[in-house]
């Protein structure tokens, strides 16, 4: 058989175990933080990058080679990829930090992942990162942008629709912005950060839950990659927002005209 | 969109789904998918117990029930409406070949992960409707699997995990209930090899939409064999209801009313030979394979009805407030949910205890299919016991609303009393530890 001429596309999908998303916060009593002792899930985001990259290998076949994912997170983390493994990913790579030791911020992310895509290099290389734009815990949407900048790859962030030519190297994405959406052209190697409405998630089956067990998961620590987690930024003190008082009942609209206008609204 | 709108949205979809006030845990809008996972924040069950294997059970299995809240169950339950959708997406998932072989197309679990996928199943709102709709194919499966010539694995298994053809279990008769070796029902040999079934059979879960039932017949009559229990045969038949001789009758019912119940008729209705399961004669030792996995599930089943109850009844004592505060703060309201609460914990530990045991006696030659059998009929006893009381509280935590069709906790209330009457009365599981553990006299 002659050799394909479609180039083979690998792709990283980075992953952070979050405080469920249907977990009612609270601020813990030392007023440092929230309570972690409550459900963790895969940040939503994240699950939308991994039905990405599996829906792109769905569309375009064999012309992807590979879907790794990987996480930075204290040893529970570790459930967080094989719930990526049950949903397709092929292997995965998990950065462990000491259960105690604070999250790490966006740069140390993105740092840590250049050092991956660089050690991956060895090997196949990555040619798309495809991550959450977000993680619903610290809500800093940085981590995509830094890892670009310090690449130096392109980015189409907020993607509502990812397509890719695995044979041109090439990928057409629409973005969200304000007011609408903004489609573009980018060159690979790429990252991609996903939003909400790029596609729904699906539930890993048991039989993709039980091969998933099987799958290679690689540990790496810090110092490993040669990368640095301590924290730049102290968190002085975390407090709840004060609590909503009920406003006052008006019995017509013209009650509430005169309201509003003596707080000082006025037509425009 | 910000981590407050994420959590925005998932509180706007709860209250879509739900009339005013009623919000369960897992009661979300259907049919579509939420873009994330699911999660039952509000459950008071302790979850130290559980292996890493039943926890991914646990969350998984939920992530295809939130899919049909209480909603949908309630409306199949006054339809009388068989949850079809609701076989086809747990068979879409793979969950009914759990713990079937695995290079049968199962993924070779055991007992302790399937109790697990049942106790979620009625937990998310599903009740022993939605348990009842699945569990014959995870159980009645299990002794054709080990049994069956390969051919009738082959051809039946696949199906059966793919959610094509659904199955159930023909052993009860209007005559010999618990007395099973008295059954009548009889599968007469032909010369050509195969038989000829004649009898009746009732109390046959979703016979009205099963392609396949696990038959027990007799095929030498009770006068002619030295003991009882020989004489019977395991059969796989085809559920034909346009053939000859074959009737299936509805059985109208307390609870659990989305799932038929029937009693079956057969007039020398024809099945070809190779339905035979195992050797003609020893049906008995067969089927009897199936029980204690059957005893199991059925606590695992009575176990998540239980904390359902429990759980909207907590919820419901925290939000109902009269003479200015919740009345879940006045002890006549908390103290009978904490006593339900650990019943339902010691229930829980003997279910979890009995089908390790039989999960164990599989390798481990030094458990005796008696300590087995005296652990999970122990542990459905108990379950079904601890769910009856939690489900009684429940209703009466809820006063008049208890009594209201929308606030669910009367279907899990008519739906409990099944564990307790079945597959095997309280009554007999009493006499059997009064025997074979306390060494009483036998009093029947």
């Amino acid at each position: 058989m002659r050799p394909s001429a479609v180039r083979l596309l690998n792709i990283l999908v980075p992953v952070k175990r979050a405080v469920d998303y249907a977990v009612k916060i609270r601020v813990n009593p030392q007023q440092t933080g929230v309570d972690l002792n409550v459900k963790h899930s895969m940040n939503p985001f994240d699950e939308i990058a991994v039905e990405e990259a599996v829906r792109l290998r769905e569309r375009l076949k064999d012309a992807v080679k590979s879907i790794k994912v990987v996480t930075i997170g204290p040893p529970k983390a570790s459930e967080t990829l094989r719930t990526a493994l049950a949903m397709g990913a092929d292997s995965a790579i998990h950065v462990e930090i000491p259960e105690s030791a604070p999250a790490p911020e966006p740069l140390g992310v993105a740092q840590a992942l250049r050092a991956i895509i660089q050690r991956e290099k060895e090997g196949a290389g990555v040619d798309l990162v495809i991550m959450g734009k977000q993680a619903i815990d610290d809500d800093a949407g940085q981590t995509g942008q830094m890892l670009a900048g310090l690449l130096g790859w392109g980015q189409a962030t907020f993607a509502s629709k990812v397509e890719v030519d695995a044979a041109a190297k090439t990928a057409v994405v629409m973005r969200e912005i304000d007011g609408g959406s903004e489609e573009i052209r980018c060159r690979l190697p790429l990252v991609v950060t996903t939003d909400l409405r790029l596609n729904e998630p699906r539930y890993a089956s048991l039989p993709n839950i039980m091969k998933a067990k099987k799958k290679p998961v690689e540990k790496l620590t810090a110092a490993e990659l040669g990368v640095d987690f301590t924290p730049r930024l102290e968190t002085l003190k975390v407090t709840e927002p004060p609590t909503r008082v009920g406003g006052g009942k008006v019995e017509s609209v013209d009650e509430l005209v005169a309201k509003l206008k003596e707080a000082g609204f006025s037509a425009v | 969109m910000s981590l407050s709108a994420v959590r925005r949205l998932r509180l706007c979809s709860l209250s879509l789904g739900a009339s005013a006030c009623i919000r369960t845990a897992t009661c979300r809008p259907g049919p579509g998918r939420n873009a994330f996972s699911t999660s039952t924040p509000r459950c008071v069950m302790d979850m130290s117990v559980f292996t890493d294997a039943q926890l991914t059970v646990r969350e998984a299995v939920n992530q295809v029930c939130s899919r049909f809240p209480n909603a949908y169950w309630r409306e199949h339950d006054q339809n009388e409406q068989d949850p079809k959708e609701f076989h086809a997406a747990l068979a879409k998932a793979g969950w009914l070949g759990i713990a079937l072989p695995e290079e049968l197309g199962g993924s070779g679990l055991g007992i302790s992960e399937a109790t697990m996928m049942m106790q979620t199943i009625a937990e998310s709102g599903a009740g022993m409707a939605g348990a009842q709709a699945i569990h014959a194919n995870v159980y009645a499966t299990q002794p054709l699997a080990k049994f069956g010539t390969t051919e009738q694995l082959t051809t039946t298994i696949p199906n059966i995990i793919s959610g094509k053809w659904r199955t159930c279990f023909g052993v009860t008769e209007p005559n010999a209930g618990l007395d099973t070796l008295r059954m009548s029902t009889f599968a007469k040999k032909q010369e050509d090899g195969s038989y000829r079934i004649s009898g009746q059979k009732i109390w046959i879960t979703c016979a009205q939409v099963a392609s396949k039932m696990i038959l027990l017949a007799r095929t030498t009559p009770l006068e002619d064999v030295q003991k009882p229990s020989n004489g019977l045969s395991m059969f796989c038949i085809d559920i034909d209801r346009s053939a000859a001789g074959l009737e299936l009758r509805k059985i109208k019912k307390m609870g659990g009313r989305a799932v038929d119940a029937n009693e079956v008729f057969f007039d020398n209705y024809a099945v070809p030979a190779n339905a035979l399961v195992g050797q003609e004669g020893s049906g008995f030792k067969i089927i009897l394979h199936g029980m204690n996995a059957e005893r199991c599930l059925l606590a695992g089943e009575a176990l998540g009805l239980g904390y359902a109850a429990l759980n909207r009844a907590t919820q419901y004592a925290q939000e109902r407030v009269v003479f200015q505060r919740p009345i879940g703060q006045n002890q006549a309201i908390a103290h009978p949910l904490a006593d339900a609460y650990m019943r339902l914990e010691g229930a829980k530990l003997a279910t979890y205890h009995a089908a390790d045991l039989y999960d164990k006696s599989k390798f481990d030659d030094t458990i005796t299919q008696d300590a087995v059998g005296v652990a999970c009929n122990s542990a459905k006893y108990m379950a079904a016991e601890a769910a009856f009381t939690a489900c009684e509280r429940a209703v009466l935590t809820h006063g008049g609303m208890g009594y209201a069709v929308d606030y669910d906790v009367e279907r899990y209330f008519r739906e409990c009393l099944v564990p307790r009457i079945a597959p095997v009365s309280r009554e007999m599981i009493l006499n059997y530890i009064s025997e074979k553990v306390l060494h009483l006299p036998r009093s029947y």
